[in-house]
């Protein structure tokens, strides 16, 4: 079952990628003259529907202006992104708004849930902005799958960081996005917890066939994925099929010795 | 959307909480306001109306100039055996009443010879009522029996349970003449009403009241009953005929509703008053609201910004932040609008304390109160929620995934110093056209307020810049006697100058205002004093007790008599109409130049002919006068008088004791009813001394309302005056301070809470519990200091710039130094008392949770 959602033609470009997510020539500097840095070189990208893709690189690498650029968070000094054939580099405030409710769902590596609400709140959140009514089997759904149904009425406050995340996953799938993007989400958690909600990750991807792209610099993350990209001073430098952690960490090695 | 932000609210309460308390005690102060003005008024109109409720039609003399000493016209009484003889008229009955306020006063006095109520201008009515007819009588017997013949009297119910008097006890009585002894035959209640405060009412039979009150043969009012189905308007047709044209023939509930009108609009002063000083605090309060807001937005950036990322809009996000400003209003709004009860009980505390109680019924909750104090709260509130709402939207949705998220600069801040400087000027515009050429009350006072309004936010808007020298100023104390903790202090005020400024502008206003206050209190204290001097030349003035009252005229032939005085020169007082308008005129004896001091402008230098007139420069002025030229004046009889400008003087504008004209005494006299006393000033042989004081004083014994007093002594009393308005600002300013009180707690405590892991790792390194209150007490002095080191100077400013104004009337701009130093000093006492709740949260952090939060 695909969860992409076709979207009017506007604002298509006439040579738009056919990949849901989709990256051209993108860079991004930040700063100006001597203090310029040069985050993002040049990159291409084509992410595959329904698979689960993975950034990784060493700190500084570039792989998180990466991610904030595919997701609409911050523009690219030169290049494009496409999303679902959508060139979001040329939307306003407004039209952006508008496409983060329909296509994307953001998970966070501090979870960033709403303190004053309970979990079940936090979930719908997205839908009750957007004026929408939850689809209640859907809910019940997701709420069973993330396993949360005894923690529904729970605050933030008085859940463990594992649980926070469920929600937050859960949070990220209500509105059945074209695309989920997971900002290093087991960067605050144990590594018993990280296993747990990798697995979560990983079954959701399957069940639904969620479009997934995962920032991190965890092999174990990166080792659930269906590909798997290396990214060092800007720019892909090598894109692997599933792997295993010990596989990820030999190919960090490498990336770190050359 | 809305649901978030009011949950996220709740989540919040103790925070809201402190919010709202700005604005709850500037709503409170509207409502308390408003329930006590309608209280009194309706105690008043209840009093009125139910007075000719059985009343068909009034028959009462005109009021002919307003607030006139001798009160309105009289009819004469042999009117009433013509109404009575008009076949429509079932009854009709004589009285002398008059609720007007001025009029018909008749003193009670105590066993201790001290007058009894009347304080702070409150009436001390004297009736003359027909007990035969008790359907015309306002008053209801309590006990005993009603007043019949001379030397009987009723007194009211709560005046004599306050005073100990009851039937069979005598009680002295005086009027127009000496005291004389009356007993007490009844007590009667007014209407429904409780206690009419300090005001007091004795009865008597009409022919004891026409001669007590010097009304021979006249009557204040006739109240008829008409015949059965004979309609009220008809019987007033009938009945306006008879009626000469001093008078005028009104149904009962026209007059008892025009006679509540009046007293009404003269309690809207008050009214206006009191409120304009809850505006003050609600605008004080809107600087604690947006700063508040703007912080806690500030903290929650990140919220906002995962907001946005999961599909909230611009708008959406400030939706929620006003929702959340209009929730925190209204909850503060519907607290204030009870708290106004208490507050109006307060303020009457206040009157009451000042000697002056007002009366009171039931305690009016008029629509009118809730619809405004709700307005008002929850307009502050929104309004002051704008800004920080629209940075609110400014926060962008990647703020979500990084960490420390700061609220990017808004476009206008680049821009803001010069909106500073153009609302500054805008505000000295303002300010110089109101002082300078504007004209009338509402001239001068509206640009006046909207300049000082516009003045503060100015001042607030630059004052960010002005934190750091400032801070380096008044923080150099703390950053040497008070260790490390202190320097850090220091440190903290300008880590976030924005904040500490608008912390700081919030206590600035309140202090700006009571500096003005004092500054320009003292320098009219001065130049009234001056210009008493100036004026009044005798050994002794006599006054009324209050100083301000018309006197009998009969104590100044009395203390004529006494011996060792050279000299008694009595000042009539009445008003009269001259051109359309009220003037006062004044009656005095050809030796008056010996005891007051004319500044001649034209004409001879004389005491006043039979019909000429001593007119004021601006008299003359307004009316384009010149010597030799005449005109009518009309006293509240109705007569007709005919004066000629003989000469004109100039008595300043600062405090003239005598503001119309002067005529003779004869012609006053002759042509004024029943004339009685402003002053009488007083020359002896040898000057005044304390044994000439004691003869003078035992002259005037029959006089217990009669104030004498050594020159020296009354123009200290009188500028004394001042000093007591003075106190009264200042009680209502201290609300502003206390509300900006609130601002500074609410800004610790959000500043506590922000720098949680910072507070962690002090205590981490070794940082004592007292030290880090220490820390948070300095910090809050300093702010607090900033606030006076703002408020202080722009006070005087201000002061300054009025008394510019006022430099032609005599007003000098003196500094109260030591004034000024206790308000300093209190801005030091509020800066500790604020710091006292946040200095202990901070204090009681758990070290390991504060490192570990996030």
């Amino acid at each position: 079952m695909s969860q992409a959602i076709a979207v009017p033609a506007e604002g298509v470009a006439e040579r738009a990628p056919s990949a849901v997510v989709a990256a051209r020539e993108l860079s991004r500097q930040y700063g100006e003259g001597d203090t310029a840095v040069l985050a993002l070189r040049g990159v291409d990208l084509d992410v595959q529907r329904e698979k689960l893709t993975a950034v990784m690189g060493p700190s500084g690498s570039g792989k998180s202006t990466l991610m904030h650029l595919l997701a609409g968070l911050d523009m690219p000094t030169a290049g494009d992104v496409w999303i679902d054939g959508t060139n979001i580099t040329k939307l306003g405030d407004t039209e952006l708004t508008k496409l983060r409710r329909k296509h994307i769902g953001f998970i966070f590596q501090f979870f960033n849930l709403l303190p004053m609400l309970t979990a079940e709140e936090n979930v719908t959140l997205p839908l009750s902005i957007a004026g929408q009514k939850p689809d209640k089997a859907w809910l019940e759904e997701l709420i069973g799958k993330v396993g949360l149904g005894d923690r529904r009425t729970h605050r933030p406050s008085e859940l463990s960081g594992g649980q926070q995340q469920r929600v937050a996953i859960a949070r990220a799938l209500v509105s059945r996005p074209t695309v989920m993007f997971a900002d290093e989400p087991t960067g605050n958690l144990d590594s018993t917890t990280s296993g747990e909600i990798l697995e979560l990750l990983r079954t959701m991807v399957e069940s639904y066939g969620q479009t997934t792209v995962m920032v991190t610099h965890d092999p174990q993350a990166a080792a659930i994925a269906h590909r798997i990209l290396f990214l060092s001073d800007g720019s892909v430098v090598r894109d692997m099929g599933p792997s295993d952690a010990s596989d990820v960490i030999a190919a960090m090695d490498e990336l770190s010795r050359r | 959307m809305i649901g978030v932000a009011v949950k996220g609210l709740l989540g919040r309460k103790t925070r809201a909480l402190l919010t709202g308390l700005a604005i709850i005690l500037g709503v409170s102060m509207v409502s308390g306001t408003y329930v006590l003005t309608d209280t009194i008024n309706k105690a008043f109109t209840g009093v009125l109306v139910s007075t000719y409720k059985n009343t068909s039609v009034v028959i009462s003399g005109k009021e002919i100039v307003k607030g006139a000493a001798s009160g309105n016209a009289t009819v004469s009484a042999g009117l009433l055996d013509k109404v009575r003889a008009v076949p429509d008229v079932q009854a009709a009955a004589g009285g002398i009443l008059n609720f007007g306020g001025s009029t018909d006063l008749v003193k009670l006095v105590g066993k201790n010879g001290a007058t009894i109520g009347g304080k702070g201008g409150a009436p001390t009515f004297g009736f003359g009522l027909d007990p035969r007819y008790p359907q015309f009588n306002p008053m209801k017997l309590a006990s005993g029996k009603w007043a019949a013949g001379p030397g009987q009297v009723v007194v009211e119910q709560g005046t004599a349970s306050k005073h100990g008097l009851h039937v069979g006890s005598r009680v002295g009585v005086s009027a127009d003449g000496p005291t004389r002894q009356y007993t007490i035959t009844g007590i009667a209640k007014l209407g429904t009403v409780s206690t009419i405060g300090a005001a007091t009412i004795a009865v008597f039979d009409i022919p004891t009241a026409q001669k007590l009150l010097h009304k021979p043969g006249q009557l204040d009012v006739i109240s008829v009953v008409g015949r059965k189905g004979v309609s009220d308007k008809t019987l007033a047709r009938e009945l306006a005929p008879l009626v000469p044209s001093n008078a005028q023939v009104e149904t009962g509930a026209d007059q008892g509703h025009k006679e509540a009108k009046n007293i009404t609009q003269g309690l809207s002063f008050i009214k206006y008053l009191l409120l304009s000083f809850a505006g003050i605090a609600l605008f004080v309060g809107s600087f604690v609201i947006f700063n508040t807001i703007a912080i806690t937005v500030a903290q929650r950036a990140r919220e906002f910004a995962t907001l946005r990322t999961l599909g909230a809009s611009r708008r959406q996000v400030l939706r929620s932040v006003l929702v959340e400003a209009f929730a925190i209003g209204l909850a503060a709004a519907v607290i204030g609008l009870f708290l106004g009860l208490a507050i109006a009980k307060g303020l009457n505390a206040i009157f009451v304390a000042l000697g002056a109680d007002l009366p009171q019924t039931g305690t009016v909750f008029a629509t009118r109160t809730v619809v405004v104090s709700l307005l008002a709260g929850v307009l502050v509130t929104v309004l002051a929620g704008i800004f920080p709402a629209l940075q609110a939207t400014r926060v962008p949705p990647i703020a979500a995934v990084r960490e420390g998220a700061v609220l990017p600069r808004s476009r206008f801040s680049r821009w803001s110093t010069w909106i500073a400087v153009a609302l500054v000027l805008l505000a000295l515009a303002l300010l110089a056209d109101g002082l300078f050429l504007a004209s009338g009350i509402a001239g001068v006072l509206l640009p006046l307020g909207v300049g000082t309004l516009l003045l503060f936010i100015g001042v607030a808007l630059v004052s960010g810049r002005l934190v750091k020298p400032l801070a380096a100023v008044v923080g150099s104390p703390a950053r040497r006697a008070g260790g490390t903790p202190g320097r850090l202090a220091s440190e903290n005020s300008t880590r976030n100058p924005g904040r500490t400024a608008n912390t700081a502008a919030a206590l600035m206003i309140g202090l700006a205002l009571i500096t003005f206050v004092a500054t320009l209190g003292k320098g009219l204290k001065a130049s009234d004093v001056s210009t008493l001097k100036d004026q009044v030349r005798s050994d002794y003035v006599m006054t009324a007790g209050n100083g301000f009252d018309p006197f009998p005229s009969e104590a100044g032939d009395a203390v004529a008599a006494a011996p060792g005085v050279v000299l008694a020169a009595s000042a009539r007082t009445e008003k009269a109409r001259i051109f359309g308008s009220t003037v006062d005129v004044a009656g005095i004896g050809p030796a008056f130049a010996r005891v007051y001091h004319f500044k001649w402008k034209k004409g001879p230098h004389e005491a006043p002919q039979a019909n000429g007139a001593l007119v004021t420069k601006s008299f003359a002025d307004k009316n384009h006068l010149a010597v030799g030229d005449l005109f009518t004046a009309r006293p509240p009889s109705g007569r007709r008088l005919t004066f000629g400008v003989q000469a004109v003087f100039d008595p300043g504008q600062m405090d003239p004791l005598f503001g119309g004209i002067m005529i003779s005494r004869n012609a006053f006299d002759s042509g004024f009813p029943r004339p009685k006393n402003l002053f009488t000033f007083v020359n002896v042989r040898g000057g005044a001394s304390d044994s000439t004081t004691a003869a003078l004083k035992q002259a005037l014994g029959g006089f217990p309302d009669v104030k004498l007093r050594t020159r020296d002594a009354w123009v200290a009393n009188r500028a004394h005056g001042v000093d007591q308005l003075l106190q009264f600002l200042y009680v209502l300013l201290a609300l502003s301070v206390i509300v900006s009180l609130f601002g500074m707690v609410n800004t610790l405590v959000l500043s506590v809470f922000e720098r949680t892991r910072e507070l962690g790792m002090l205590r981490a390194i070794g940082m004592t519990r007292r030290q880090v209150r220490r820390m948070i007490r300095h910090e809050s002095v300093i702010t607090a200091l900033i606030g006076a080191g703002l408020g202080l100077p722009l006070g005087l400013f201000l002061a300054a710039l009025v008394t510019q104004g006022l430099s032609s009337q005599g007003v000098g701009f003196h500094v109260p130094v030591l004034t000024l130093v206790i308000f300093a000093f209190v801005a030091i006492v509020a800066g500790v008392v604020a710091a006292v709740v946040p200095a202990r949260r901070a204090a009681r952090l758990n070290v390991l949770h504060a490192l570990q939060y996030e």
